[in-house]
Order: C-alpha cells, then structure tokens, then sequence
C-alpha cells in the first residue's frame, strides 16, 4: 500500500468559522485502496475536516485530488471524486429506494432516475446488490427502518462510484449487526480500490477496519498511523481522556473503552 | 433482476417521455376542455361549436367579437397565470423540501401588488405599460430574496411562516398608504378591486403584457426541476452531488418572481393556486418533486380557469372577483392540509 501514489493530498488545511479557528494546519496525504478513520473528542473538527477535503466548506490550503487542486475543479467533476455520506441521511420525501439510490449518478448526467443509460444502470444495481436492497428497491424510503434506510445512503454513495468516499458517522445510531455491516461495507469499498475515509466515535471499530487512523483534537492533526499506535493508551488517555482495554483477536487489534480518567 | 431494472427503466423512460404518462394527458385534456368552456360559458352562452366556428374566423360577428377579443385573452390569461402559480408552488416546495411553501404564503403576490401599486401611484407607468410587470416583478423578486436572506440557510417552516408574515403585512401597509396618498377616489377604487385578482375584461395587450415574462419564468423553473430532487437530500449532500445550491435558488427566486410579478401585474393578486395545485396531484403522481412541476402546473391552469368560469356562473348583483373565490376556497384547504400535517409540522417546527 505504501508503494502507491497517495490520491488525496491536503497541504496546511484549515477553517474558520467566523473568527474562531475550527480547522488548523492539516496536512496530509492517503492512497487509494484503504479505510481511514478519523476520530477525536466532539468538536475535535471531524466533519469539519470531511467537508474541507470535499470542497463543501472555504478552506485555506491545498487539497489535490489525483494531483489536481480539489478547489480548481467544477462541481460536477469533484462530484464525481469525491462521494460524501453525511451525518443522519435524511431523505425529504417519501421517494422509491432506487431512485434515492439513483441519485448517486448525478454527477455523472444521469439527472432523470427514470430514464437512465446502461452504464449508469449497472453502477445502481451493483450499488444495490452490494448493499443487499434488491428486495426493498421498490419501496418507498420512509417504509423502512433507520439500518435499512443507513444501508440506502451507503447504496447512493457507493452508486457514484468515487475514488474518494467521505462518511461521516455513517454507523451512529445502528444497533451492531447494522454498525459491522455498513463498515463491512465501507472496508469492501476500500479493497475495491477506493480511499475511504470514515468519521467515527467507535474506537473499536477503528480498530477493528481501519488502515490508518487519523486522531484530531482540537482542530489539529495530532497523530496519524496504523490503528496500534494512533490508539495506544497513551493517546487514549491524553486526548479522549479514557482508559480502555487493549487486546487482540484473529490477529486484528481490539479496543474497548473502559473507563473515563 | 438486472433484465427487470432495464424493463423497468424502459417503460418508465416512455412513460417520462410523456412527462408522468397517464395523469399529464388526462390533465391537459381537462385543462383542453376548461379553456373550451371559458370561451363559451358567460352572459352569452356559445355552444362548443360556435366557440370552434368563432375561433376560426366564422358564424356570427358577435360571437366572434365574444370568443376572439373578450373571452379568448382571458381564458389564456387564466390558463397561463394558473399555471406558472402551480409550477412556482411546485418550485418552492421542491427548493425548500415543504409541503406548505408557496407564492402566497411567502408575500410574494403582495409584494408585487405593492410593487405595482407604487408604480402607479407615483405615475410612473399607467396601467398598460410594460413597466407595470416589471415594477411587480421587482416587488416580487425583492420579497422572496429578502425572506430567504432573513430566515437563513437551512430555514425552518416556522421561520419562512414568520417572515413572510411580516413581508406580506409590510407590503400591504405599503400598498395602503400609496392608496391613502393617491390623488382621487376613482384611481384608489380602481387600486382595490384589482387587488381583490380579476381576470375580467382583459384585452390581448394583457396577455402581452404578462405572457413573455410568465414563459420566461415558468422556463427557468421547469430547467431547474431536475436539482429539486437531488435536494431531498438535503442542501449539503446536495452540494456534494454537484449540485450549485446557492445558484439555484437565486434561479428559482427569479423564475417565481418573473412568473408572480408576470400574473400579479395584469390579474392581481390570485392566491393558494400554488399551494393547492401541488397537493392535488400528489396522490396522483407521487412525491418526487421533479415530475411533480408539470402535473402541479396543468392542475393550476385547471383550477384558475375553472374558478373563473365559475364567477361566472354564481349569481350575484356584483361580479365575484376570482381573487376572492380561490382564497375562499384555498384558505379553508391550507387548514386542513395543516391539520392533517399537524404531526409532522409540530417536529419540523421546533
């Protein structure tokens, strides 16, 4: 994985939201082929950070994408590399699944979900497939239950077919079947060749999937590295302030927190 | 499953080549017909066939002079400022995910009134000039920026409620006052019973006057239609599918403003088409914000021409102003609706 080009590069990122500075100095660069977690304390600058590198909010710095500065690109064209799960994945009105799921091609031209073109057809029903909705595909979204309806945004995200997918807490609120499940997925997707870069509180699961954690806290890049050492108990300690349980199991490395120091 | 999706996607791509299919043609057949009836119902009743020989230049001279000049403006009149008001309520309800946004709710046809009013009473434009639209226009357009400025980004109804509230009830104060100060009776008179929203009496220089920005306003909503579904995911993720938000809902205020300001101008004020019409074809077309501009459209093209045939009909010492009739009717309506969205509001609101 190190042998590869780093896709995503951000150089001295950072945010202000008014006069106050949400995001500093955030420098970075991924490859494609792997499943970041960002994590950190709350307003640590997490979506922050995912809407900069998705050119959703006014940044200073630099992000390339593939070597292109991301903020030099249409919006149709960074659409198209960068696939963004936002946090609660409301959905307006009560509109059939595979049209939501549809909606993912639209950076692609396929504006009209009644009326799309093979390749367009065949990148929604592999989106559906992966995210096991063909049953549900005629459904309306507001007749399903919140890990159905978590499992159609992931279907909308996947169906862009991005190099980059940003999730934002895509697991918050599914109860553990859901929560392995959407990050089964997610960990697919990176395999698949994408660079997948997920917000999560769940340090177990950072654990669990991730390549390479990214820890934030404060607005500020604290450490980045494989889940071993941007978890160890010293880091635990000084920026979650918790002590957790620190063992292992299949060869993966788990973390479980244990108590508030 | 993958023969089934392209099936699928080949029926509906013929059923969307006829906008939603069934429902668009038996709504344009409805709306064929209403606008049949408003040439040939009024003081002097035309059989369907006096109103065709009229229309082609045969049969009698009166009824020719009835059809052509007296009745056919207004029924394109009616057909035209139904229908913008349908695909503006569509339009707004579409870009800002609420089923309770319209025109009228938002002060939009006050403001144009005032717009237009203010025009007139500084005797700047007289009544049949091209800067009355465009004095409306500028009313209309300034109202709904100005509520979106002040109810902010990620507006909740109750938000846009107020707002427009207070931008309504400055516009008629507004209005008043350019009534209060106006020179003689006569023109204050003139002033309030075109308020009221009449199509009455209105010539083909009405309909140039209205009709060019009404095509132009109704053409840019129905551009944008697409993006209004992409917008049930919210602004953001919107964004992220490459979606300009900011850019349009500086088009979807322009082409409410040209299409209201357009009506307001030679009709008055006419409300609740924008806000009825939409919810009159969900049922029929379903949820999805797009296809729903063309459906929302034809239904108020119906409704108006249907209520203004039927001031018509109702006897009364007085003419009825249409105006009157579709607030009589859409107030009412705009209750229930509220009543029975009473749950979901009560979340949406806090």
């Amino acid at each position: 994985m190190s042998t590869a080009a780093p896709y995503l590069v951000a150089e001295k990122v950072g945010v202000a939201l008014g006069r106050r500075e949400v995001l500093a100095d955030v420098s970075l660069s991924l490859e494609r082929k792997s499943l970041v977690a960002l994590v950190g304390p709350n307003g640590a600058g997490k979506t922050t950070l995912l809407r900069a590198l998705a050119g959703l909010v006014p940044a200073s710095g630099t992000v390339f994408a593939d070597g292109e500065a991301v903020a030099a690109l249409s919006v149709k064209e960074r659409a198209r590399r960068f696939a963004y799960l936002p946090q609660g994945h409301a959905v307006h009105w009560p509109l059939p699944v595979r049209d939501v799921v549809a909606l993912g091609r639209f950076p692609h031209g396929a504006t009209d979900p009644s009326r799309l073109g093979p390749a367009d057809l065949a990148a929604v029903e592999r989106a559906i497939a992966a995210t096991d909705l063909k049953t549900l595909a005629d459904r309306r979204i507001t007749e399903l239950s919140g890990g159905e309806r978590a499992r159609v945004a992931l279907a909308r995200v996947l169906a862009v077919e991005a190099p980059v997918i940003l999730a934002d807490e895509p697991v918050a609120a599914l109860d553990p079947h859901y929560q392995l499940e959407v990050t089964g997925l997610l960990h697919a997707a990176a395999a698949n060749g994408a660079l997948v870069i997920v917000v999560t509180h769940d340090l177990g699961l950072a654990a669990r999937f991730a390549d390479k954690v990214l820890v934030l806290a404060d607005g500020r890049l604290v450490l980045h590295g494989p889940p071993a050492e941007a978890l160890a108990p010293e880091i635990l300690a000084s920026v979650f302030r918790i002590a957790a349980f620190h063992g292992g199991h299949d060869g993966q490395p788990v973390v479980v927190p244990w108590s508030a120091t | 499953m993958k023969a089934d999706g392209r099936t699928r996607a080949k029926t509906f791509g013929a059923a969307a080549a006829l906008g939603t299919g069934g429902p668009t043609l038996a709504l344009t057949a409805v709306v064929l017909v209403l606008f049949v009836g408003s040439l040939a119902i009024g003081p002097v009743k035309l059989s369907p066939l006096a109103v065709a020989e009229a229309l082609a230049g045969q049969g009698s001279e009166t009824a020719r002079i009835i059809v052509q000049e007296i009745r056919l403006p207004r029924a394109i009149l009616s057909v035209a400022i139904g229908g913008v008001l349908g695909l503006s309520g569509a339009a707004l309800q579409g870009l800002l995910r609420n089923p309770l946004a319209s025109p009228a709710l938002f002060g939009a046809p006050q403001a144009a009134a005032f717009g237009a009013v203010l025009a007139i009473s500084l005797g700047l434009v007289n009544v049949l000039s091209f800067a009355l639209p465009i004095a409306a226009i500028l009313g209309a357009f300034l109202s709904v920026f100005v509520l979106l400025a002040v109810a902010g980004r990620n507006a909740n109804l109750l938000l846009l409620i107020l707002a427009g509230l207070a931008l309504s009830s400055l516009a008629g104060a507004g209005t008043s006052l350019a009534m209060n100060l106006a020179p003689n009776p006569f023109a204050v008179l003139e002033i309030s019973f075109w308020l009221l929203g009449s199509l009455e009496d209105r010539s083909f220089r009405h309909v140039a006057l209205a009709l060019p920005f009404i095509v132009v306003g109704a053409t840019l909503l129905m551009a944008q239609r697409q993006k209004f579904r992409v917008l049930a995911l919210g602004e953001e993720t919107a964004q992220s599918l490459g979606v300009d938000v900011e850019r349009l809902r500086l088009l979807v205020v322009v082409g409410v403003a040209l299409g209201v300001g357009g009506a307001v101008a030679v009709a008055g004020t006419i409300g609740f088409i924008g806000l009825v019409a939409p919810h009159l074809m969900r049922p029929l077309v379903g949820w999805d914000p797009a296809k729903l501009m063309v459906p929302s459209a034809l239904a108020g093209a119906g409704l108006l021409t249907a209520a203004d045939i039927a001031v018509r009909l109702i006897p009364a010492a007085t003419d009825v102003k249409v105006g009157v009739l579709t607030a009589i009717i859409g107030v009412p309506f705009f209750l229930w609706l509220i009543v029975r969205e009473r749950r979901a509001l009560g979340g949406g609101v806090s």
